[in-house]
């Protein structure tokens, strides 16, 4: 559906965004992912035929954005960062212009515009001045004219800022109801956005590709190794920290050993093990026959928080080797 | 066509969402009818000292109150359009609404049109003021229609002109402020053009009067239509939304 080879933009100074290709099946909903000014809202300018692209080409339906624009644009529904509406316009008042500048007939307009109303909830402020409107509303006026036309792309940039948080549920809802016949770009920098409502991510940090997989896969792809959290009671300053540390390192499998916490008479510690090693027991056995009391012992699950920040991380410091082709190769496909 | 007609009727029921649409045609009202008091008094004055003199002046309306009135109208019109078309792109940027326009299946040139169109009509709105007084000439007098109808094609084609140029000018900056006042001082060198010739014949003199939008309005305010006017008009409209158009696409590129 949506086809992206090679996208550069270049501005006077900076490049945005840096020879990135990637591809979006027909019927899903895709994150966009990166931390703010990595390229993402350039990227869907360039979707949305706002931008040209400086190199490399994008496709939406099978239609190039430099070479049939219109076509694309008939297609998309586009939602900017700040919803672009008129304040001094009525809400139906503006749908109803928005969906006769996307060419749907004036036989059918009246009837969209109170279909899509309903859909975002408008209902109420219908003919309230968009000017007087709340944030939150106007954030769903601007999706509201993303979807009028039906658009089988909808592209939007964060959907869900500026909202509450039972709002935000209500427009994920809206968006797993228009996945399927729509095919979806979202970008937000929330990464819990990201698994909430998307099959896929697509990962970009200062205008690169960082990874592209379904969320599932790039959670286990990074969650080999485990992560456990270990509490050992300490009253009286008694184990001393640095001797349980220096205990849990020297069990095999352990690849890293950080102290979290030494309050109240307690020690936590994170400890890491190695690519597919499997260290809880031994863990445990070592504490226990040390004399200490384990208080507990859990598994740490990597957030998408750890694998976002872990990635942007192996590729600056890729970036600083000038050599890491595995991560960024693997990230392309 | 429709494209162009959806857009110029958003933006001119825009100007009566705004103060704006009301205070340009508030402020032309007054002071045009400023303008029509004291041509007006001026001429009955002049008729009753010809009359005591006891000496027969030929006297017509048309030569000293309309003639000299709409010309002035133009003259006001210069101050007032920078206003009309300040906002026309620039507030678009500023808030971002110009994403929606150009992400939209409509051609820049739909968006330009629109939005001159858009403006000629609120210019026409303005004028609509002065006819209101015109009026009243013709209900108390015999004045001769046709030149007056030429005044006014000739005040829309200038208008016209100035409005094109102000829509280019507000494609170049995202301040309304910046863009009225550039607009203002453009039509101003526009007209300050004319002035050139006062003194000196030389070609280049020439040249420069001859862009003056003014000294083209001269003859439209005799009642004559010179090709040679219109065409100098309709080319500076031309030009004018050429640049505007060619000015929408760097949009694209420099954005």
């Amino acid at each position: 559906m949506i086809k992206v080879e090679g996208l550069t933009k270049r501005y006077a100074r900076t490049t945005a965004v840096d020879n990135i290709s990637f591809e979006v099946e027909k019927g899903t909903i895709v994150g966009f992912l990166g931390p703010n000014g990595a390229g993402k809202t350039t990227t869907m300018r360039v979707l949305t035929c706002f931008l040209p692209p400086t190199a490399g080409t994008a496709s939406v339906a099978g239609f190039d954005v430099m070479e049939h624009p219109m076509e694309v644009k008939k297609r998309i529904g586009y939602l900017p960062e700040t919803p672009p509406v008129y304040p001094e316009m009525e809400v139906s008042e503006y749908l109803r212009f928005v969906g006769q500048l996307k060419g749907i007939s004036s036989a059918d307009i009246a009837k969209r515009v109170d279909e899509v109303e309903g859909r975002c909830a408008l209902g109420d402020v219908r003919k309230k001045l968009i000017g007087k409107l709340s944030k939150g509303y106007r954030q769903r006026v601007g999706l509201a004219q993303a979807i009028i036309h039906n658009p089988e792309v909808l592209i939007l940039d964060e959907p869900t800022s500026g909202l509450d948080p039972k709002q935000i549920i209500e427009i994920r809802e809206l968006l797993k109801q228009l996945a399927g016949d729509h095919t979806i770009i979202l970008s937000t920098h929330i990464l819990t956005e990201v698994e909430h409502s998307c099959e896929r991510v697509i990962i970009i940090s200062q205008g690169k590709l960082v990874a592209i997989d379904s969320v599932a896969n790039l959670t286990n792809r990074l969650r080999g190794s485990e992560a456990v959290a270990l509490e050992v009671e300490a009253p009286e300053g008694h184990p001393n920290p640095t001797e349980v540390q220096g205990r849990l390192e020297v069990v095999s499998g352990v690849s890293r050993v950080v102290m979290k916490d030494s309050r109240n008479g307690r020690l936590v510690f994170e400890v890491e093990s190695l690519q597919g090693r499997h260290v809880r027991a031994e863990l445990a056995r070592t504490v226990v026959n040390s004399g200490w009391n384990l208080s507990e012992l859990r598994p740490v699950g990597l957030s998408l928080e750890d694998i976002f920040l872990q990635l942007t991380a192996t590729q600056k410091a890729a970036e600083g080797k000038s050599a890491a082709p595995e991560e960024v190769e693997g990230a392309k496909k | 066509m429709k494209n162009i007609l959806l857009i110029c009727f958003k933006e001119f029921k825009g100007y009566f969402v705004s103060p704006i649409g009301y205070a340009v045609m508030a402020l032309f009202g007054l002071i045009f009818g400023f303008g029509f008091y004291t041509a007006t008094r001026d001429m009955v004055q002049l008729g009753f000292r010809a009359q005591m003199m006891g000496q027969q002046q030929p006297m017509s309306v048309n030569e000293q109150v309309i003639r000299p009135l709409l010309g002035f109208a133009g003259t006001i019109a210069l101050f007032l359009i920078p206003m009309i078309t300040m906002r026309l792109v620039a507030e678009e940027k500023r808030t971002g609404t110009i994403e929606l326009l150009l992400t939209s299946p409509i051609r820049d040139i739909d968006i330009i049109l629109g939005k001159w169109l858009g403006a000629v009509l609120l210019y026409m709105s303005v004028l609509g003021m002065s006819v209101l007084n015109i009026a009243m000439l013709f209900m108390w007098g015999k004045p001769d229609l046709k030149p007056v109808l030429v005044a006014y094609l000739g005040l829309l084609l200038q208008g016209g002109c100035l409005l094109a140029i102000g829509i280019f000018v507000s494609t170049t900056t995202r301040n309304q402020i910046v863009a009225g006042g550039v607009t203002f001082f453009v039509s101003l060198l526009l007209w300050l053009l004319s002035w050139f010739t006062a003194f000196e014949s030389t070609v280049a003199s020439q040249v420069i009067s001859y862009l003056s939008i003014v000294t083209h309005m001269d003859s439209f305010s005799k009642g004559v239509i010179d090709s040679k006017d219109i065409v100098f008009y309709l080319s500076m409209i031309f030009f004018s939304l050429f640049l505007t158009s060619r000015s929408m696409e760097s949009l694209r590129w420099r954005a």
